[in-house]
């Protein structure tokens, strides 16, 4: 898979204050990653850096090849900040046609009407973004990061401000991505959003990552749970080529067995290990 | 289209779409007025007054109105570009509207570059016009023109551009509110140093001459202030020329070409300071 994102010993300082130690990191095309961690971590330094906002101190940022923060980086690049704000005086319609010419995008009123009906803003293209609740600005902001069609997407939390349904929106919208074969780095607090559409994960804390792999690598067994008709019995150690041994068992000793899970940890299990052992 | 002129059409637009130009607009309505009312009774009097063989009153009264003008006038450009440009680096990226077109490939100096056109041609326009409208409604009501009525206004134009770039070269580091008193700090003792140079010129009094003459290098936009008076009476000769050359808020004080280049170059030192500070600006 080419690499859309490539990060090496990457180290950001702010004087005695480290806000990134050193990371390794790389997002093929089409990958889907998010990055987790505790406030103050170094989520917001490491995208910041990948977009050119903020200069590494050390270490190596690339985007398509090119080093973070140069044009043809920038030119790759669609990016949504975790605090941001558009210009109230404007409409959806003409901050969209903004954000083209400043990228360069030639994709017109096509492109504007497609980004718009794609984060379900199709109605509101003559809305000023002033007169727009936080979540609609949510969604514009995203359809402003797909201007142009980059190759790759930084994303910090871009679903705090969303209710359940423009969650799924922008779900679907990441899987779409997905299949466009646009990276998509996802930086999040809500697990459970990431752990839906991830294909990777990693975990920072305190500005080096600490756990990397794919959502199914990071779950962990947890044992064996079935159902009996005394009640349900937990075998904590027990794993899948258990199960017919103690369901035979069960059995053989007078229970009725109705069911057996295979239980594993979240996310949120390995997130909560990772962030306590650092 | 290049990046500098997309960001300037933006700042333009916003001027325009945040009512900035129809407030300025309504306000110097009102100041125009309020300036032809005040020249038409002063020329009243003057026309009253019986003929002076050592001073002509009518030069006087037109000189020292259109000088006040030309005050009010520096004041509210200084105002209007100091507004539209306070906030462009640091109050932007505080408030979370820069980053989104810094990340795009247009560039951080052509950013840079395009806020400050979009303000300088708001201010240039606007100083050009509110000159151009004194300097005719002094000229029709008292019969009196300025020597030379091409180099008062450019210099208060050149005046406004170097206040709006040092205003923009103080957002880079500050945020609006802490550049906005910054830049009218400068903006005040840059006049109080042209008073100081006057009083130490009347008085003899090197130490001030000395202070005023570093200051008009160090701020610029006071030397082209008195430079631009000098130029409404530079042919003006006899007692008259002497009393008028005193002029309001600051005497009138010729600088000759040197000024002008210095100017130009100030605002091309100022500018790439500005530069040089926002391409290291983390954000």
């Amino acid at each position: 898979m080419p690499t859309v994102l490539s990060c090496d010993s990457l180290e950001k300082r702010y004087g005695a204050t480290v806000a990134l130690g050193g990371v390794d990191l790389e997002v093929g095309r089409g990958e889907l990653l998010g990055l987790l961690g505790p406030n103050g971590a170094g989520k917001s330094t490491l995208t910041k850096i990948a977009c050119g906002l903020v200069g590494a101190t050390g270490g190596r940022a690339e985007v398509q090849g090119a080093p973070a923060g140069s044009a043809p980086a920038r030119a790759a690049i669609g990016y949504l900040a975790e605090l941001f704000r558009f210009p109230d005086w404007l409409t959806a319609d003409e901050l969209i046609a903004l954000h083209q010419d400043l990228a360069g995008s030639d994709g017109g009123a096509v492109e504007r009407a497609e980004l718009l009906e794609l984060v379900g803003l199709e109605d509101a293209r003559a809305v000023k973004v002033g007169a727009m609740s936080k979540g609609m600005q949510q969604r514009l902001g995203i359809a402003q990061a797909l201007v142009g069609s980059p190759r790759l997407l930084m994303l910090d939390e871009p679903t705090s401000a969303l209710d359940p349904v423009g969650r799924r929106v922008v779900r679907d919208l990441l899987r779409e991505l997905r299949s466009r074969e646009v990276a998509v780095v996802l930086s999040s607090h809500l697990l459970s959003e990431v752990e839906l559409v991830c294909d990777r994960v990693a975990i920072l804390v305190g500005g080096r990552i600490v756990t990397r792999g794919t959502p199914a690598e990071l779950a962990r067994p947890r044992g064996v749970e079935v159902e009996t008709g005394d009640g349900v019995r937990s075998f904590p150690e027990a794993r899948r080529d258990d199960v017919p041994r103690i369901v035979a068992e069960l059995v053989s000793s007078g229970q009725q067995v109705y069911g057996v899970s295979l239980l594993a940890s979240t996310l949120e299990d390995a997130y909560l290990e990772a962030v306590g052992a650092a | 289209m290049s990046g500098a002129l997309i960001v300037a059409r933006y700042a333009l637009r916003e001027a325009v779409r945040r009512r900035v130009i129809l407030e300025v607009l309504v306000l110097t309505v009102g100041f125009l007025a309020l300036y032809a009312l005040g020249t038409a009774v002063t020329f009243d009097e003057v026309n009253s007054l019986a003929a002076d063989d050592q001073l002509d009153d009518r030069v006087l009264a037109g000189s020292t109105l259109f000088g006040l003008a030309m005050f009010t006038i520096l004041f509210l450009g200084a105002v209007l570009g100091v507004f539209l440009t306070l906030g462009a680096i640091r109050g932007d990226a505080e408030r979370g509207l820069l980053q989104p077109i810094v990340v795009r490939p247009v560039g951080r100096t052509s950013l840079l570059l395009g806020r400050y056109v979009g303000a300088g041609l708001v201010c240039v326009a606007y100083v050009t016009a509110v000159y151009v409208a004194a300097m005719v409604i002094t000229g029709t009501t008292g019969d009196w023109w300025p020597d030379d009525p091409v180099a008062p206004g450019a210099a208060l134009v050149l005046a406004v551009l170097v206040i709006a770039a040092l205003s923009l070269l103080g957002s880079v580091f500050l945020s609006s509110t802490a550049n906005g008193i910054a830049v009218f700090m400068i903006f005040g003792a840059g006049l109080a140093a042209g008073l100081l140079g006057q009083i130490g010129d009347a008085l003899a009094v090197q130490t001030l001459e000395d202070v005023a003459r570093v200051s008009s290098w160090v701020l610029p936009f006071e030397a082209l202030y008195q430079a631009g008076l000098h130029a409404l009476t530079q042919e003006t000769g006899g007692v008259t020329g002497v009393i008028v050359r005193l002029g309001p808020f600051g005497g009138a004080q010729d600088a000759g070409p040197a000024l002008w280049l210095w100017a130009l170059a100030y605002l091309a030192l100022v500018g790439a300071a500005a530069r040089a500070a926002f391409a290291r600006r983390d954000l």
